[in-house]
């Protein structure tokens, strides 16, 4: 079973936290925090397996991590789970994001905080493995994106706006946008293994 | 550039919404959807965690009025919600809009519903009290058509679900088994496991669906159906042996290629599903040959088509190997699965190194010259750069440890554990070196041992977990059988601490001054040229040094008074005296005042702390017998009679009922073991040994260094060589550490791995009780006045508990079935042979025959058989335990030689055999009786014992014969007599409760009958019945008490169950509905 899934980025900002068991909310930012020191001073080309800090369930946990350009995927999983497994599982993940969100970046994972739920929501369910094909995630989201438009009517007009500009590729950029020290690069998709 | 434009539009469609000219009520709406890109912004830019702070509080104030104001709309809620979330992942407290998530779920459309489900998940867990309000809209959308709305909420029901609401849902969850989108049917079947994971008993009627969803024509359900079934043969693999060939059939299909190409991933066929069937298949196959032998084709097959071209293969062929060695060995399997963990060691990429050395470490128990194949890859390992391949290397070499290569190999880990900071690795390896060490089996000798154990108790102390120095004391007292070897290796311990603690401005963990001071305390007896005064200055030292915690004082102190009967002079003693009875630590005065009273009177002391005594009993007067003419004389003046605790607790509860934790507040001190008396301290007195110890030779200090110097040496030596420097170190190396893996010593190694682990436990476990006892009585320290009235507390409510009980006899019981029907309803098979059923030996025939002449039993049922054999076997439900009888038969013309009859130890049960279960000879057709009693160790859901017989034929080989047999836990429950009051009294005070409506056809007489089917199958007491209520009662043994209040509405019976252990309501809710519905 899966107990948790984290992602963060290179300074340790949360982006994605989802526990599958329930620890008190100050436990969980400290394991956050222990994660990230765990697997932040891990170079690129060791193992992607570690031993689960003491805070979840020590020994009998491993965290399983990826890095890509900015963000690190970690998923905690108990010895019922098997380890390549889960390191391609994150890949198809991280995979399917990036087809949902066309070329995912961080800034993705920020603003949709929602959306990747959601997302994660179709691939791990409850903890469990519920589906590891990418199409058929695709198609699950996208069949929710349909609602979303139908039942957005109105409103969903602005968004469609926007997609209407972007593709007309106007030269404008928006000025008042200033976002900070986020990194946008493209994330490194090569298989690690 | 062109890029990151193209992502800052994509982005941030939010923040165009704040452009937007739209009038009207849309206009406040588009500022809020932008908040978050806002928030997201503006906590980007900052550069310290202070002003983050302030920043998202502000950000929360401004979202509590939001959500609270009437004002706002579902969909301003919708983004005040994103928001909140955003702000719990940073780890700030957003509990007030938790309400409005459950709100959101409940009312708003479906994106709403939507974003309300994901914020319920994400902020509440599965006891939160806000959950019970979920609960209904769950159950609405649950029955809804829209497959979206049934999706959220299956997907809610398994993230988080209270337990006790499962019976809601729980039939519209079933139905959705059968429905037509295979992805409602897959999510059904995930949230019926997360059901199973959290209230096991309330889906055992469910398991026969579970098997059709194994069998369901879309993969992905099947494959979601694979979860359930790993976890249930991980508890109980012997009952879903059955299914092993659809299991195969399965694999063998999806190896083959047969599925969809939607299912492959990078072109290898449903790797996960691969990857589940043969984890399966692996717990499947275990120590079971016939079940093994059905696998091998495809197990070959898995092997041979896993081409290595994909991440995803490695991870196949990983579990391939684990299987094939998990399984019955089969040679050509293993073969080709020793191939492969040599791929994966010999790998260049670092994950399947890491998982070569996994599989080196799992397969090594079996096949220790694999080892010695990989020894040069091992280690390299050892000095990798990434710790946690070192640490794997270690749990490696800690496997192949024995008594030529333990030096070397501990000293690894040593020097792993200097390096590591962290705790979880330490820990383990803590562990690994105390078993190693354990001194008859592998350790070298006496100095090497105390010298490891002091290193590690410096490095690790603090951090180490309790029960090591616990340990490590219990080893040294206890010894092991050479009694001057025993003395030798305390003096070597004793003059290393002395050694250790004169040394200038050393420091050391606390753990490790509490040993030293133990081990000081009880051994420096044994000192020659040392006087106990010595020691006591040393201590003294200690005790004065402020760094160190008032526990280890303790210890020390406790040392120090053990250590003054035996010194000549006491002027140190008491300036200790002097100083610590002025201490301002209550606990340090305490121990001063007693050594103080104690110091007076020498020859008390003295049979007080005998010499080396910390490994017998000591036996207390602890009915204060002596202190009855004192109580005589005080009653005589009129003085109240003395109440007990729970008696004065009864009373006081009857005056003021529902307060019943009230009044434990103060010290009490009934139900403590007596130690102190008005006279002092109050043991048998036990005659005095002065068995002196002959002088013991000095030990070699410095024995580990020297066995390092001769490894050094010996590189030294090699180097001459021509090989280069490197390599040949690493050889030696290689030479310490696989030492005695060859050929000869692969058979010894394996016995010894086993014997470790046992004798470590044994010795962990068997004398637990006995060392309590001594610590307590002789360290007289470690108990606080906190703990104390704390452990009274416990003991009271244990006695008004056993009072109760013993208030009325508890043994007659129902008698429902009698002996004759037994014999009645016995297999055809005795009938045909016309033989005796109960023909047990002589000398146990009477208590046999009483025992199920007092006591309910089950049919006699028939659980294996061959042409020569049948057992059968059957419960008697006794007082105190579970018997199993087991009565052999043989069958006609055999005689069985030596039969003898095993029971495997199981996890929640205590097994003890009543009888001799050694028969020398079993004649034709004749039947032996074989009696185990069943205790219950920890309340489960599902147990089965299993054993096995095996007897000789006239002529042949011997047999061995299997079979199991399952438990339930009403195997476990008996009626529990009690009065009505006292079911008052123990409702009250039972937390775990659990509430069931059941609706029964009949309505008038249905009271009693229902009462009376529950007396009658589940042994429950029928205390009263008052109007349309009734009260029964029931225990779980050995002790646990649940109580059952069920009252008639028209033709509902509500139950309500009460107990303090809070699986129990639970199971007999789940038993009673069974039993009421099928009556």
């Amino acid at each position: 079973m899966i107990q948790a899934i984290l992602v963060f980025n290179n300074h340790g900002k949360p982006r994605l936290v989802r526990f599958y068991q329930r620890f008190p909310e100050e436990i969980q930012q400290q394991i956050v925090r222990e994660t990230f020191h765990l697997v932040l001073k891990r170079d690129d080309n060791i193992c992607n397996f570690l031993e689960g800090g003491s805070l979840i369930g020590g020994a009998d946990y491993k965290l399983i991590y990826r890095h890509y350009a900015t963000l690190y995927f970690v998923f905690c999983v108990d010895s019922s789970e098997s380890e390549l497994g889960i390191l391609d599982l994150i890949q198809v993940f991280v995979e399917t994001l990036d087809k949902c969100f066309e070329n995912v970046c961080e800034l993705d994972l920020i603003f949709h905080m929602d959306k990747v739920h959601y997302i994660l929501q179709e691939v791990v369910m409850g903890g469990m493995v519920l589906e590891t094909n990418m199409n058929e995630i695709v198609a699950q989201i996208e069949a929710q994106n349909r609602l979303e438009k139908s039942e957005g009517g109105l409103s969903a007009a602005p968004a469609r706006a926007v997609s209407a500009v972007k593709n007309m590729n106007l030269p404008e950029i928006p000025r008042n946008i200033n976002i900070g020290d986020i990194n946008i690069k493209v994330p490194n998709l090569s298989q690690f293994v | 550039m062109s890029d990151i434009v193209e992502k800052t539009l994509t982005a941030l469609p939010g923040l165009f919404l704040q452009n937007q000219p739209a009038g009207g009520p849309a206009a406040p709406k588009a500022s809020f959807s932008s908040r978050l890109g806002g928030l997201v912004r503006g906590i980007t830019a900052l550069t310290s965690k202070h002003e983050e702070e302030k920043l998202i509080q502000q950000e929360l104030n401004n979202l509590k009025a939001t959500v609270s104001a009437p004002t706002t709309t579902l969909k301003m809620m919708k983004e005040c919600m994103v928001r909140l979330i955003y702000c719990e992942m940073l780890g700030y407290d957003a509990s007030f809009g938790y309400i409005h998530a459950i709100k959101l779920a409940q009312q708003g459309n479906l994106l709403e519903k939507r974003v309300g489900y994901l914020a319920v998940s994400l902020f509440l867990h599965e006891n939160h009290e806000l959950l019970l309000l979920l609960v209904n809209t769950v159950v609405k959308d649950l029955q809804s058509t829209n497959l979206v709305e049934v999706c959220m909420a299956l997907t809610i029901v398994s993230q988080i679900f209270p337990r006790e609401m499962i019976p809601a849902v729980l039939p519209l969850i079933e139905d959705k088994l059968q429905h037509s989108k295979e992805i409602i049917r897959r999510k059904a079947v995930l949230a019926l496991y997360k059901f199973y994971l959290i209230a096991p008993n309330q889906v055992q009627h469910i398991h026969i669906k579970f098997r059709k969803a194994l069998c369901d024509r879309d993969v992905g359900v099947m494959a979601a159906s694979l979860h359930i079934y790993l976890r249930m043969i991980k508890e109980n693999s012997s009952a879903y042996k059955d299914l092993t060939g659809s299991f195969v059939t399965i694999l063998k299909q999806v190896v083959g290629g047969k599925l969809p190409v939607d299912f492959n991933y990078h072109s290898v066929p449903a790797p996960w599903l691969q990857i589940q069937l043969l984890r399966i298949l692996g717990l499947l196959g275990k120590d079971d040959q016939r079940t093994s032998e059905l696998m091998y084709d495809v197990l070959d097959e898995s092997l041979r088509r896993a081409e290595l071209n994909h991440n995803v293969t490695y991870a196949i062929l990983f579990e391939c190997v684990h299987t094939v060695y998990s399984i019955y060995p089969k040679s050509e399997l293993l073969e080709k699965a020793a191939k492969c963990i040599g791929k994966f060691v010999l790998s260049p990429k670092i994950n399947l190194k890491y998982l070569g050395l996994k599989a080196l470490t799992y397969v090594i128990q079996q096949d220790p010259t694999l080892a010695l194949q990989h020894q040069m890859t091992i280690i390299e390992c050892l000095d990798h750069p990434d710790p946690i391949i070192k640490r794997e290397t270690l749990e490696l070499l800690y496997r192949i440890t024995n008594a030529q290569n333990v030096t070397v190999i501990v000293q690894k880990m040593l020097e792993y554990l200097h390096q590591s900071k962290e705790e979880y690795i330490i820990v383990n390896l803590f562990e690994s070196i105390l078993v190693l060490n354990t001194v008859d089996t592998y350790a070298p000798d006496n100095a090497w041992f105390i010298q490891t154990m002091n290193a590690v108790f410096s490095v690790g102390g603090d951090v180490m977990h309790p029960d090591i120095p616990n340990n490590f004391l219990r080893l040294l007292a206890e010894g092991f059988d050479d009694e001057t070897e025993d003395q030798h290796l305390r003096l070597y311990a004793v003059q290393s601490y002395l050694t250790l603690l004169d040394m200038e401005n050393a420091f050391y963990p606390q753990r490790f001054l509490q040993v030293m001071s133990w081990v000081l305390g009880e051994y420096s007896y044994l000192l020659e040229k040392e006087k106990p005064e010595d020691v006591i200055t040393r201590l003294y030292k200690l005790l004065m040094n402020d760094s160190i915690s008032s526990e280890t004082k303790a210890w020390l102190f406790a040392a120090v008074i053990k250590l003054t009967p035996q010194a000549h002079s006491s002027n140190l003693v008491e300036r200790l005296i002097q100083e610590f009875t002025i201490s301002l630590d209550t606990c340090m005065r305490q121990h001063a005042f007693e050594l103080k009273y104690l110091h007076e009177n020498i020859e008390l002391m003295k049979s007080l702390f005998p010499v080396d005594k910390s490994c017998e009993e000591m036996v207390v007067d602890a009915s204060l017998s002596f202190l009855d003419g004192f109580v005589a004389e005080g009653l005589s003046q009129g003085a109240a009679p003395y109440k007990p605790h729970h008696q004065r607790q009864e009373e006081k509860l009857s005056q003021e009922k529902g307060d019943f934790f009230h009044e434990t507040s103060s010290l009490k001190l009934e139900g403590i073991k007596k130690l102190w008396g008005k006279e002092g301290y109050l043991p048998k007195k036990e005659s005095k040994i002065g068995d002196e110890v002959e002088a013991p030779p000095i030990p070699q200090e410095n024995l580990t260094i020297e066995n390092m110097d001769q490894v050094i040496t010996k590189r030294d030596q090699s180097q001459v060589l021509t090989q280069s420097k490197e390599e040949k170190e690493k050889q030696l190396l290689a030479s310490s550490l696989f030492v005695g893996l060859g050929s000869e010593g692969t058979i010894n190694l394996l016995g010894k791995a086993d014997t470790v682990s046992h004798k470590f436990r044994r010795k962990s476990k068997g004398k637990e009780a006995q060392r309590e006892e001594t610590t307590s009585a002789h360290s007289v320290t470690c108990s606080s006045l906190s703990s104390l009235s704390k452990v009274t507390c416990e003991n009271n409510y244990l006695n008004t508990f056993s009072q109760l009980l013993d208030s009325e006899s508890l043994t007659e019981l129902p008698l429902v079935e009698k002996l004759s029907d037994c014999s009645l309803s016995a297999p055809s098979l005795f009938a045909d042979n016309d033989m005796e059923i109960f023909h047990p030996p002589p000398s146990t025939a009477a208590s046999v025959a009483k025992g199920i002449s007092l006591y309910m039993h089950s049919n006699l049922m028939e659980v294996c058989n061959n042409e020569a054999v049948s057992i059968s076997s059957y419960k008697i439900w006794k007082d105190d335990c579970l018997l199993m009888v087991w009565s052999v038969a043989s069958k006609s013309g055999s005689e069985l030689k030596s039969a003898n009859l095993e029971i495997f130890p199981a996890e929640n049960f205590k097994i003890t055999e009543q009888l001799g279960c050694c028969l020398p000879v079993v004649e034709a057709e004749s039947t032996r009786n074989f009696q185990y009693s069943v205790h219950l160790e920890k309340p489960f859901t599902e147990g089965n014992l299993s054993g096995f017989i095996n007897y000789q034929l006239m002529d042949t080989h011997s047999v061995q014969l299997e079979f199991s047999i399952n438990l339930s836990l009403l195997d476990f429950i008996r009626p529990l007599k009690i009065s009505t009051e006292d079911f008052g009294k123990l409702w009250l005070s039972f937390a775990n409760d659990v509430k069931q409506n059941i609706k029964t056809s009949e309505s008038q007489a249905a009271l009693p009958s229902a009462l009376k089917t529950l007396q009658q199958k589940l042994r429950l007491h029928v205390i009263d019945i008052i109007g349309n209520e009734g009260l029964l009662a029931c225990q779980m043994l050995p002790s646990v008490p649940c109580l059952l209040h069920c009252r008639v509405h028209t033709n509902v019976i509500a139950l309500w169950f009460r107990s303090s252990c809070s699986s129990l309501p639970d199971y007999l809710s789940y038993q009673c509905q069974k039993v009421m519905e099928g009556s």
